[in-house]
């Protein structure tokens, strides 16, 4: 019944299952890492606030189904500047310029340009856009309010604005049809022979003139509005799914991985305990074993999210009350056996201190099934955690994936065909269950050698 | 030990148990209750000195009024005995007494359909329904089960085990209630074939009500068949593999015994004991399961009445349906304990 940490790894690396939970549960600690590195901390504890998703579309689905249709649906489209100033004489101008490679078959719905603007005096901003067929519009022309010393200044310049079509009108850049009742955004994307999308390069150009200093843009980002967006879309709220999604995956570690690295510690102990003792103690702590092993785990961990609290912490100790019950009544009648032999015995009559002869005889022999009953109960915690949060009774603060099946849910995402919504959660849930499950049987077949046949 | 001994042993540890479960919900709605109990009787006494008009003309001052309702309100409190923490033996002892004895009082919000607010009534409404659904569902996905995995265990390695074993892995990776999130999503708005709340639109009395309550039934009914029929089989199959080498089966191939009949007669009699096991234990553990399953569904049975229990913390209900559930649990572990038992003597003399 004893095994080398190397024979086990050799087998393990031979179990085409087994490697295939690893090569799954790397991914997913990849994920985890981008998760880290990409989105920053703050990112996500904005992940309830409104405010914060503002420039992203409701409800887009992700990008990538523009590659199964013929007529491509307009991308939410976020753009970064390329940025350049120049001197002339006493004015200096500053240049942001937005390139979008325009090739959809829609109006984009709306443009918006968001600035941030570190300045004194009282700066003159200007939009114009160059459109793929040469010809140049100037959409606005305002000033920044005035300011003595240097201020910051944020604002947002909309589409619908009524100015800008007012000084396209003025524009006469020689458009075939009236402008009646159009919104600026299906003008200036539109053919000049009828009202269609002109596919090609623009260029917004945004420049920014001042005569007392240089004025900064600290942040500048022209939106263009679309109905698809990013890898995972987004929801009804706005929030960017694939970033929920990101930061799931190390939650969702956490979550299975404390848990049942508790549960197999606190069991172990308490079955070995119980074993090697025997006698009173054993009968008295299998008792207790039973009554938490009989009762309904689901409404009392409901009561409890309800009454105590839900924080992320206080769910993975609820989760560990209920876990570590099996795991104790098998490791108690492996240590029973373990306890009969004779060198067990002999350490016993050589005068070996109880909790000496338990970790350096019994443990160890039972490492093997702890690494096993580990893979094991990961999914069950994972699962258990998803339909807390999934009934709205998980950590509102992180976005885990059964937070964002609840808030499909109680969006009814299912009866209004937001498929991104539902699948990508539920998927990941079980992947990430599966991997621990591979594992979990590779290794029950290295240390239980009968179920080989 | 005798039979009878171990039964007993068992009776009286879930006794304890189900004593257990009840002291720590107790414990955790207690305070909760106390405070919610406390404001109704004062509301209580407010409206009855508010109605009462010969009453409240009797007093010359508003301060008169006020210490004579305190005064009131004290004396209920205290002889509610609500004066003593909700921990004090008494309470305790009453409370659970009371449970016991399927008193469970009235619900604070929640109604039943036919509009009673008494628990018990709103318990006995319920539980049919989610008896109907769950016993169904488990008694087909066993059935099914038991057959798919003979199967596969008789072709051990072939094509069939392995799709069984697969499957079985697959489908209990995922978790119920997003499958039926997703049966929802496809065959009620993508393919508008079943309804999408399982709750029937007409009322109890309509002698249409149950069928239109197997028809809303299906879409659940299928979605637990189709989770639960796979990890059932890998389970028979992993029992029936390791009884199939045992040597009691060698010697009745060897007497040329038809391997049909030793499978299905001889080496599942013997893995009798672990599925009667597991049959009761699945169809308690679907109880506790049903609380979010119905939640999606819409089921009206008991675990979406928990479920709307906790949303507006009706603590009656809460206690009343905890207890239900957990006595239904027991009962069945208890079950499963005896057949075990029955099955396999060697249980019994350990």
């Amino acid at each position: 019944m004893s095994f080398s940490a190397r024979d086990i790894w050799h087998e393990f690396s031979h179990s085409k299952i087994g490697m295939t939970g690893i090569v799954i549960l790397g991914t997913l600690f990849l994920m985890s890492i981008i998760a880290f590195v990409t989105i920053p901390v703050d990112n996500f504890k904005t992940w309830n606030d409104p405010a914060s998703w503002l420039l992203y579309p409701k409800s887009a689905q992700p990008a990538w189904i523009n590659y199964f249709q013929s007529e491509k649906i307009p991308e939410h489209l976020i753009l970064q500047p390329q940025s350049s100033s120049q001197q002339l004489d006493s004015v200096y101008v500053l240049t942001d310029s937005f390139v979008v490679n325009y090739q959809y078959d829609g109006f984009p719905s709306d443009f918006i340009y968001k600035y941030t603007s570190r300045y004194s005096g009282s700066p003159l901003l200007q939009i114009s856009v160059t459109r793929p067929d040469g010809i140049e519009l100037q959409l606005i022309s305002t000033s920044l309010p005035f300011s003595n010393s240097e201020t910051t200044y944020t604002s947002m310049i909309f589409s619908t604005q009524n100015v800008i079509v007012k000084n396209l009108s003025n524009d006469k850049t020689g458009y075939l049809f009236s402008f009646d009742t159009l919104s600026s955004e299906k003008i200036v994307f539109s053919k000049l022979t009828e009202n269609k999308i002109l596919k090609g390069n623009y260029v917004f150009r945004i420049h920014l003139y001042d005569i007392s200093g240089k004025p900064v843009l600290v942040k500048s980002n022209l939106i263009l509005g679309g109905k698809v967006y990013g890898m995972m879309g987004t929801d009804e709220l706005r929030r960017d799914l694939s970033i929920g999604l990101l930061w799931g995956t190390p939650l969702a570690l956490f979550i299975g991985i404390t848990v049942s690295i508790g549960s197999v510690i606190l069991g172990l102990l308490y079955g070995v305990y119980a074993g090697f003792k025997g006698k009173v103690t054993d009968e008295a702590l299998m008792r207790f074993n039973d009554i938490i092993y009989a009762m309904p785990a689901l409404p009392l961990l409901i009561i409890l999210a309800v009454t105590i609290g839900n924080s992320i912490f206080l769910m993975v100790g609820f989760l560990v009350i209920f876990g570590w019950v099996g795991i104790a009544k098998v490791s108690r009648s492996m240590a029973m056996q373990i306890k009969t032999l004779q060198y067990v015995e002999a350490s016993k009559l050589m005068g070996q201190k109880d909790y000496k002869i338990i970790f350096k005889h019994i443990l160890p022999q039972l490492l093997p099934y702890a690494f096993a009953s580990i893979a094991i109960s990961v999914p069950a915690a994972i699962t258990t955690e998803a339909g807390l949060s999934f009934l709205g009774l998980g950590d509102p603060t992180f976005p885990t994936w059964g937070q964002i099946l609840h808030d499909a849910s109680s969006y009814s995402a299912a009866a209004r065909g937001m498929w991104w919504w539902i699948l990508p959660p539920g998927i990941l849930i079980a992947v990430t269950g599966l991997a621990f499950v591979f594992m979990g049987q590779a290794m029950d077949v290295i240390i239980n050698p009968r179920l080989r046949r | 030990m005798g039979f009878k001994k171990f039964l007993a042993k068992r009776a009286i540890t879930m006794f304890g148990v189900l004593m257990a479960t009840l002291l720590v919900t107790i414990a955790l709605v207690g305070a909760n209750m106390d405070s919610i109990s406390k404001q109704s009787v004062s509301l209580e006494i407010r409206q009855q000195v508010t109605n009462n008009k010969s009453l409240l003309a009797s007093f010359k001052t508003t301060e008169q009024l006020d210490s004579y309702v305190e005064n009131q309100i004290q004396q209920r409190i205290k002889s509610l005995g609500l004066d003593q923490p909700w921990y004090s033996p008494q309470r305790i002892g009453l409370s659970m007494y009371k449970i016991l004895t399927l008193d469970f009082g009235h619900a604070k919000f929640l109604t039943s359909d036919s509009g009673s607010s008494d628990v018990k009534d709103i318990i006995l409404e319920k539980l049919p329904r989610t008896i109907l659904l769950f016993t169904t569902a488990t008694a087909i996905v066993s059935v099914l089960g038991i057959f798919l995995g003979a199967v596969a265990a008789s072709k051990v390695n072939s094509k069939i085990d392995k799709i069984t074993s697969g499957f079985a892995i697959i489908s209990s990776s995922f978790p119920v209630w997003w499958i039926g999130v997703l049966m929802i999503f496809v065959f009620a708005f993508l393919y508008p074939i079943f309804p999408a709340r399982a709750t029937p639109e007409i009322s109890v009395t309509d002698p249409g009500y149950w069928g239109s309550l197997l028809y809303h039934m299906a879409l659940p009914l299928i979605t637990l068949v189709l989770i639960g029929f796979g990890s059932w089989a890998y389970l028979v199959r992993n029992f029936l593999v390791g009884i199939l080498q045992e040597d009691f089966i060698m010697a009745k191939r060897a007497a040329g015994i038809d391997e049909k009949r030793i499978l299905y007669s001889h080496a599942l009699k013997n893995a009798a004991p672990p599925i009667v096991t597991i049959l009761a234990l699945s169809l308690s553990g679907s109880l506790g399961g049903a609380i979010i399953t119905e939640a999606v569904f819409d089921w009206p049975g008991m675990g979406r009445l928990y479920f709307e229990a906790i949303s507006v913390l009706d603590l009656p209900v809460i206690i009343g349906a905890t207890y239900v559930l957990t006595a239904f649990f027991l009962a069945s572990v208890f079950v499963a304990d005896v057949l075990y038992g029955y099955f396999d003597p060697r249980v019994r003399r350990e």
